[in-house]
């Protein structure tokens, strides 16, 4: 800085002496502001990881972040706005398997499978594989997409989820901003808001490139949501619920964005 | 005698002090999410020559199993990523700066006397003014690529909201090739950046702190520039 030693003669700066100001000035705020954000960016290192709940394992301004960010994409959200659709012959032939989280019991008969909706207090509605399938069935050849990176052309067959609300009685209750979904174990859960649930590509599958499918892929019934990572798209739907809130998340309790949608 | 004369605009200086550890954050939280399909290599008749990445390389820089923190950091550090990049891009149109920036026609010829001058094949060098040519090629294109990794980022991020962005990226995969692509250049530009700072000197190096350089002879500004700042790239 300049020192006012003679505020009365106002001698015009010497070059020099304009430099050296000036070269004071800026680095003197270049290294402050370098400070500043290498001290912004060790409080974001070590913040604290949020406190567990609905959502879990990230830092707590990172997650504050992703909710943001979710509520601010979420205003393209479209019905109109459609994955991708492919020829059958592009599937896959063999459709990958990614994890066997909640569907790994031994003891589990499909035979005796029911998919229980929660339709409020302690009441649910048990509904049959048959009465599934007697349902207008429709298939979807799109790209499956994962968290991870990778993706697969996949053919799937089922009952469109809006249309199996309809049939159920149920849109009174998908009203509500959330559903969550269980495997009957209960060791896997997702939840899915409202549009994402009624998004016209949005099913309940029971087939895979034509046929029933198999255990692996979350035989009788999985849910098929396009406009999700493969981490929302449930396999073998145990429970079914409705809530205003976030129902839990299996994998938004280990650090991942709760909505997750593409 | 010396003499002072201003360079670049404060708010040039600003963007580009925020952009390079904002990108370098946008870099290592995108290696976190590359890990997890790591799936591109450099092949050539079934040999596969360069993996992305060596073993060695993630364990070095703790890259394996942090998907979800890194793109916890990365879809919160987008924003500050394209709100400076922005910033620059409409300040660069606005100020009448982009005038000093955008190659000109003659910009493709000169950059390879320029590239020549700088490999100490040529000794003289096309007169210039701010930016030489090869300057004015390299700055302009890393700005399109800023505005391609946005692109290919949205396109990857949220192919069915933005599916018109996918097919104009040619689909998911190829969009996510080129995003990939775009930061592996970041980082080739980032060491020949450095190397050329170093080159050019101090006095280039502070203009873009402080703003200004210094001319040791008003007289000879001209000639002055060309040896002094033809290098810096």
């Amino acid at each position: 800085m300049e020192q006012p030693i003679k505020k009365k003669v106002k001698a015009p700066l010497s070059v020099e002496h304009k430099i050296k100001r000036r070269n004071f000035i800026s680095f003197g705020a270049f290294f402050a502001l370098g400070g500043g954000a290498v001290a912004g960016w060790k409080w974001l290192l070590n913040a604290p990881e949020e406190t567990p709940g609905i959502t879990g394992g990230a830092k707590a301004p990172l997650r504050r972040a992703l909710n943001k960010t979710e509520l601010f994409f979420r205003n393209f959200f479209s019905n109109n706005h459609t994955v991708k659709t492919y020829p059958k012959e592009r599937a896959a032939k063999t459709i990958r398997i990614n994890s066997l989280i909640g569907i790994d019991d031994d003891d589990f008969d499909e035979k005796n499978w029911k998919l229980e909706v929660k339709t409020g207090g302690l009441q649910s509605l048990r509904i049959g594989i048959d009465e599934i399938k007697a349902l207008p069935k429709t298939e979807i050849v799109f790209d499956f997409k994962c968290v991870e990176g990778w993706d697969q052309i996949q053919h799937w067959g089922g009952v469109k989820l809006s249309d199996f609300l309809n049939h159920f009685k149920l849109d009174e209750l998908a009203t509500k901003n959330y559903m969550g979904l269980e495997t009957p174990n209960g060791e896997y859960y997702v939840g899915l808001e409202r549009d994402s649930v009624l998004h016209p590509q949005t099913i309940l599958a029971y087939e895979m490139n034509g046929q029933p499918i198999t255990i692996e892929h979350g035989a009788p019934l999985r849910l098929i949501i396009p406009v999700k990572y493969g981490i929302k798209n449930l396999k073998r739907i145990g429970v079914m619920s409705f809530s205003n809130s976030r129902p839990r998340d299996y994998w938004a309790e280990q650090g991942y964005d709760y909505y997750s949608g593409l | 005698m010396k003499e002072i004369k201003e360079k670049h605009a404060f708010l040039m200086r600003w963007t580009h002090w925020v952009n390079f550890p904002v990108l370098a954050v946008m870099i290592w939280s995108g290696l976190f999410i590359y890990w997890a399909n790591d799936a591109y290599g450099i092949s050539l008749f079934g040999v596969t020559y360069i993996k992305f990445f060596p073993e060695w390389f993630y364990n070095y820089f703790h890259i394996p199993q942090r998907l979800a923190e890194g793109m916890a950091y990365h879809f919160l550090f987008m924003w500050f990523f394209f709100i400076n990049g922005l910033l620059y891009i409409i300040y660069t149109i606005f100020s009448g700066a982009w005038r000093e920036l955008i190659p000109q026609k003659k910009s493709f010829k000169e950059a390879w006397l320029v590239l020549l001058h700088d490999l100490h094949i040529r000794k003289t060098i096309p007169p210039q003014n701010k930016y030489n040519a090869a300057q004015r090629i390299a700055y302009t294109a890393i700005i399109v690529m800023g505005i391609g990794s946005v692109i290919t980022g949205l396109a990857i991020y949220k192919p069915v909201q933005f599916y018109w962005l996918c097919l104009l990226c040619g689909g998911y995969h190829f969009a996510r090739i080129i995003h990939f692509a775009l930061t592996i250049g970041y980082v080739l530009f980032f060491f020949i950046h450095v190397v050329q700072v170093i080159l050019a000197g101090w006095n280039n190096f502070r203009s873009v702190v402080s703003g200004f350089e210094v001319i040791k002879n008003a007289e000879k500004v001209n000639d002055e520039k060309i040896t002094e700042h033809g290098t810096a790239d």
